[in-house]
């Protein structure tokens, strides 16, 4: 295949996948994977859990082996931030790096990824208020905690409880504040955020919900000493993790003339505004693609999502485009508490719950009507496994199967197994 | 002493890699390039898309299958052998040759 260069833009999960997918795909001509981070691309996952804890180092967490951007062909750029981009037509342009970097390109990717949220209140800009998103985030956590004696989690969403579960296991005492009814807001069924709020209670976490911090005190040296909520309970922290979203990095693709809402909008193929240019993993706004979807456009923030979706775009780039289907799915690992979700269920779908054979098993399963719409399961991965292969294949399970017990949720795995595939 | 893991395909083809001790035979193949092995949870025992087939006479030199890694195996995209293992749970060690097969579908 006679290709030109491919610029990608953003050296993440999806960066990383696509670079590799387009070469196994016959992209022959050059590519360039430029990162504003000072690492090769890696692994978010273990930020918020091995890395903490120790049990892994940025040297263990690698995406793809240095041997292997070489014999790819691949020149991957670390460390640089681009800041502009010009596009001249038919996907081609050139991109200015922060440090006066050219390159000009024939396709482009972005793969920019997406930032924290900030704190809008008082006291965010204090000494030991932090965020967790990138490998140098992760590795001034590990160094805080080490000394740390309270921390106050703001948000409780993915990051927040899985570093609420590390540094718990790690003896520092942990309180978790939640703005919702509920944990997981929106992510889960109030059924499983209660399941889940129980298991860090019985590790010593205290969890808060209705919980709103309107200030952030200082020790008067500049560090942090407190988080003082609405209702003026004052709860001591000498570490705060804010964790309460994140924003899409789309300012690059709306300044460059394509089309950004809440993140740069693509079409099912991963196609920005301009036809050509593409957008992949937590910067694309995207068509749901769940099988059956509703057409609603969403951001997936998740690895599975950043994978799947670059190799889609990957046979997109090579010529052969074709609609990104995928049942999106999620993991998080709270200390010994593994959750999986599969599906999108919107918060007022029916709930049926299936109780777990063991002690801290328990499956949550969405309805909206007949139709099976998501999975949220704690440390079932096998039965996880077979209902997010029936959602798949867009088999509902009916509801007085799903909750007798008696019948194994695994038999249900040899149904029809064509999908489409990409490489 | 180096290990090495030799990767065969469902078709056939082989390549042999250089293997660190101490990972798993899932992330050798991933940081590689190696197609098949997906590995989409980066080793938790939370997608089985790492399935394996072990050459026999490399079984014994990992640890035994755990519960959670037997119920998925059950499940895999590939129907299960007698050899099936999860390569994100068979770590490497020091001087060790391993050949292993990837099944056709993961997903």
């Amino acid at each position: 295949m006679s290709t030109g260069h491919l610029l990608v833009v953003g050296a993440g999960q999806a960066g990383a996948q696509l670079i590799s997918s387009v070469r196994t795909l016959g992209w022959d001509g050059p590519i360039t994977l430029v990162g504003q981070e000072a690492h090769a691309p890696y692994a978010r996952p273990p930020l918020s859990k091995a890395l903490l804890r120790g049990a892994a180092s940025a040297g263990s967490i690698g995406l793809r082996s240095s041997a292997f951007y070489a014999e790819q062909c691949v020149d991957l750029v670390a460390g640089e931030r681009v800041e502009r981009i010009d596009l001249t037509g038919a996907g081609a342009g050139t991109a200015e790096s922060a440090s006066g970097r050219r390159w000009r390109f024939d396709r482009l990717a972005l793969a920019t990824g997406a930032r924290p949220r900030r704190l809008p209140i008082g006291g965010a800009d204090l000494d030991r208020v932090v965020v967790l998103r990138t490998l140098d985030d992760a590795l001034a956590l590990a160094g805080l905690l080490g000394t740390a004696h309270d921390l106050v989690v703001i948000g409780g969403g993915f990051v927040g409880l899985e570093v609420a579960a590390t540094a718990a296991a790690a003896g520092v005492r942990v309180t978790v504040l939640e703005m919702a009814p509920s944990i997981l807001n929106r992510v889960v069924s109030v059924q499983t955020a209660a399941a889940v709020q129980a298991a860090h209670e019985a590790t010593g976490i205290g969890v808060r919900t209705h919980a709103c911090p309107v200030r952030l005190h200082t020790d008067g040296r500049g560090g942090v000493a407190a988080v003082e909520l609405a209702d003026g309970t004052v709860i001591p922290a000498d570490l705060v993790l804010v964790g309460i979203g994140a924003h899409p990095d789309d300012e690059l693709a709306s300044a460059a003339g394509l089309r950004c809402e809440g993140g740069v909008v693509v079409d099912s193929c991963s196609r920005a505004s301009d036809g050509y240019t593409l957008a992949i993993g937590d910067c694309a706004n995207l068509p749901d693609p769940s099988t059956g979807a509703s057409g609603k456009r969403l951001r997936l923030e998740s690895v599975d999502n950043a994978v799947e979706q670059a190799k889609a775009a990957a046979a997109t780039l090579t010529g052969d485009p074709r609609p990104y289907r995928s049942t999106p799915w999620f993991w998080s690992e709270q200390g010994r508490l593994k959750l999986q979700i599969a599906g999108l269920a919107s918060p007022d779908d029916d709930v049926v719950i299936r109780a777990g054979k063991r002690p801290g098993q328990h499956i949550a399963f969405r309805y909206r009507g007949d139709r099976m719409s998501a999975v949220e399961c704690l440390n079932t991965p096998a039965d996880f496994l077979a209902v997010r292969a029936a959602l798949a294949e867009g088999i509902s399970l009916p509801r007085e199967a799903v909750a007798d017990t008696a019948t194994a949720l695994k038999r249900l795995q040899h149904l029809g197994r064509e999908r489409p595939s990409y490489h | 002493m180096n290990a090495e893991v030799l990767y065969i395909q469902p078709d056939g083809t082989e390549r042999v890699i250089g293997a660190i001790p101490g990972d798993s035979v899932m992330i050798t193949a991933v940081r590689n390039g190696i197609g098949g092995i997906l590995g989409q949870c980066g080793g938790s025992l939370s997608c089985a898309t790492c399935h394996v087939f072990v050459d026999d006479h490399d079984a014994a030199g990992f640890a035994p299958i755990s519960e959670d890694e037997d119920d998925m195996l059950d499940v895999a995209a590939t129907d299960r052998e007698d050899n099936s293992r999860l390569s994100c749970q068979l770590i490497v060690t020091a001087g060790q040759h391993i050949r292993v097969t990837i099944p056709k579908t993961q997903l």
